[in-house]
């Protein structure tokens, strides 16, 4: 029997575990500490680990994240927390054009070992700047790890995985997930890797692949496609850049037809990405033409109705399995 | 053409013994010949891409430089050839990165404006205006954690202080008393633009000091005047544990880039900074009080011109890196540094 925790809690025990391990490790960013995190993953480390290490910013994402950046080239092991990923775009020079960057264009002489966290995706009726799943641009870019850790186990296991990574790495959690509930095992804390995609769900007929928040409707479309006699394999990338290209093409091969799912608007998505891929080496394994459901192209609104209509949801998801099955009844 | 005014000249003693003030000289020859050569070179289509000279502007990294420890970092633009130079990083490696050459310091991917140096704690080459100031933050951030005696030399031209990034830098390190030097090399131009057709505010003290820091303006043309006033300014960082900023004057004799036709400046300024160049007025004040003489002036020179010789040589000896090798590096190899 294992011990019911929140992915919040998962985080934070992740959070807790770094900073005790290793004293190069510190968390910064906005109301991180006083605050105690926007989405409460910080809570209780101020009291326990102290302003220095503990360390609430300004609003000054270039400022912070440069900064951080700065300080895993000086030698520390950052955590850097940006509240969600639309203010992250504040920070893009940093990360791209220095942490990406530095160690190629200077011959390789210098690792930074950044982590960058922030949270991600919409769902809460937040509006349209507080909504986007803006983590497959971040995936284009060489030079970083891009990480969406979906469930408890890797919400609890992908920190530290992500600290001993020499390069900088991007965690992107999903807003609607730090209530998920869910066990862990008791004793020594999970170890995953952080370079490997997951079936999540086994199946036979189509492949849905998914990411971060939308993995959880995308194991539900599973279930009502079971109800039809359409099984389902669900995989989660897990890791979105370098992708996981083997994991995905066996599951594709098993199953002949596949639905991307993600919660980003669709043109030049990482969606796009990972069929092009499919096109490219299992074509021919393929009985039928490549599905996706994404966001609709638009803002993410404020009213529940409408912003529910523009994201992915489980009757789109079990609409587009069918749809390649054949089977649009 | 209209009359074009400038402060008077540097002038006046030169109060170092004899070795430092034929030391400050022969930094400054050596970028001033390197960065010749370069243009030639360029001329040549030996260089490529971009390529910025610091002609004019050598007095501030020559007095600046000679104040920094070896534990210091240092973090520059991309006009920073000579501030890799007077590091100690090898003409040889400088001349062969701009070549493209796998001897250069960057294995030929940086090029003129990506110049790095992990043993000399130089951290470029930062291309991105304003970009290299949240980095040397958190440079001086580490330093500060880490319990290590050591500052962060930040350059930057006025330009960068058109960027956010340059408030949020100086925001954090006034906030967390880092131990950062800022160092604004106000060459007056950021590219085409004048700096008071770019800021309301052209006082750039009064920026810092909205800011709680501690500033000093310098006479960039004047290497006694920079040297002095960063030795002090350095003092006072490694001591007070604070930032400060010092604003250099200073004013490049050649274009932005060898892209720019310079058509944004009068001819006659151009001629009227050069009346104040760096290395022939301090030479002047060296010859006058006896401390230098035209042998000794020729042989500095000759030696400069030495080094560019060897370090064309180098760079011409150069290899090119092996096309297999294009992906190398975009991530840590294990087991590497």
């Amino acid at each position: 029997m294992g011990r019911r925790i929140s992915y919040r809690e998962a985080l934070r025990e992740a959070l807790r575990e770094a900073l005790q391990a290793d004293p190069r490790v510190f968390l910064m960013g906005e109301d991180v500490g006083r605050y105690g995190g926007t989405y409460a993953v910080s809570k209780g480390l101020l009291d326990e680990f102290g302003p220095e290490r503990i360390r609430d910013t300004p609003l000054s994402e270039l400022g912070f994240v440069g900064a951080g950046i700065g300080a895993a080239l000086g030698g520390m092991r950052p955590i850097v927390e940006v509240m969600t990923v639309n203010f992250s775009l504040l920070a893009l020079d940093p990360i791209v054009n220095t942490a990406a960057m530095l160690r190629h264009m200077s011959g390789g002489q210098f690792s930074v070992p950044v982590v960058i966290r922030m949270a991600t995706g919409a769902g809460r009726q937040v509006g349209a700047q507080h909504s986007n799943s803006f983590e497959g641009w971040y995936a284009h870019v060489p030079g970083i790890k891009v990480l969406a850790p979906a469930t408890i186990e890797d919400a609890r296991g992908m920190l530290s995985a992500a600290l001993a990574d020499p390069d900088p790495v991007l965690i992107f959690e999903h807003a609607q997930l730090y209530n998920l509930e869910g066990e862990l095992p008791e004793g020594a804390p999970p170890v995953v890797d952080i370079r490997s995609a997951c079936i999540r769900r086994e199946g036979s007929d189509v492949s849905l692949i998914t990411h971060g928040g939308s993995l959880y409707k995308t194991l539900r479309a599973a279930d009502e496609l079971a109800a039809l006699g359409i099984s389902a394999e669900v995989v989660d990338l897990r890791v979105l850049r370098p992708l996981d290209d083997a994991t995905i093409m066996a599951s594709v091969r098993k199953c002949r037809r596949a639905v991307v799912v993600d919660e980003a608007w669709r043109s030049g998505s990482l969606a796009a990405e990972v069929m092009a891929r499919i096109a490219e080496q299992a074509f021919f394994d393929l009985d039928a033409p490549l599905g996706r459901v994404c966001s609709e192209e638009v803002p993410i609104p404020y009213a529940r109705h409408m912003e529910e209509a523009a994201l992915p949801q489980v009757p789109k998801i079990v609409a587009a399995a069918q749809a390649v099955m054949g089977n649009n009844t | 053409m209209s009359e074009v005014k400038v402060p008077a000249p540097p002038n006046g003693p030169v109060p170092w013994d004899k070795a430092l003030a034929h030391s400050l000289l022969s930094d400054m020859l050596r970028i001033r010949r390197m960065e010749e050569k370069c243009a030639q070179l360029y001329g040549e289509q030996k260089i490529r891409g971009f390529l910025h000279l610091y002609i004019g502007e050598e007095a501030v990294a020559s007095g600046a430089l000679r104040a920094m420890r070896p534990e210091d970092n240092i973090v520059a633009t991309y006009r920073e050839h000579g501030h890799a130079l007077l590091r100690g990083m090898p003409m040889g490696v400088i001349m062969a990165e701009m070549f493209g050459k796998q001897e250069g310091c960057s294995r030929g991917r940086g090029g003129s404006m990506h110049l790095f140096n992990r043993a000399a704690r130089f951290y470029g080459g930062q291309a991105i205006v304003g970009g290299g100031l949240p980095l040397a933050a958190g440079l001086a951030l580490a330093d500060k954690m880490g319990g290590r005696q050591a500052l962060t030399a930040c350059f930057f031209g006025e330009g960068a202080m058109d960027e956010g990034a340059f408030h949020e830098a100086v925001n954090l390190a006034a906030l967390w008393q880092l131990p950062v030097l800022f160092l604004c090399e106000n060459n007056l131009y950021s590219m085409g633009m004048a700096l008071a057709l770019a800021e309301s505010q052209t006082d750039l003290c009064a920026k810092a000091t909205s800011y709680g820091v501690a500033t000093v303006r310098v006479d960039g043309m004047d290497v006694v005047a920079v040297h002095e006033a960063v030795q002090r300014a350095a003092h006072q960082v490694r001591t007070g544990g604070a930032p400060v900023f010092v604003e250099l004057q200073t004013y490049r004799f050649r274009a932005h880039s060898m892209f720019d036709p310079d058509l944004y400046r009068d001819k006659n300024e151009v001629e009227a900074w050069k009346t104040r160049g760096p290395i022939h007025t301090y030479t002047a004040r060296l010859k006058a009080q006896g401390s230098l003489s035209e042998e000794e002036f020729l042989a500095l020179d000759a030696a400069a011109q030495a080094e560019v010789d060897a370090a064309v040589a180098f760079a011409e000896a150069g290899t090119w890196e092996q096309v297999e090798d294009l992906l190398r590096d975009v991530h840590t190899l294990e087991g590497a540094p």
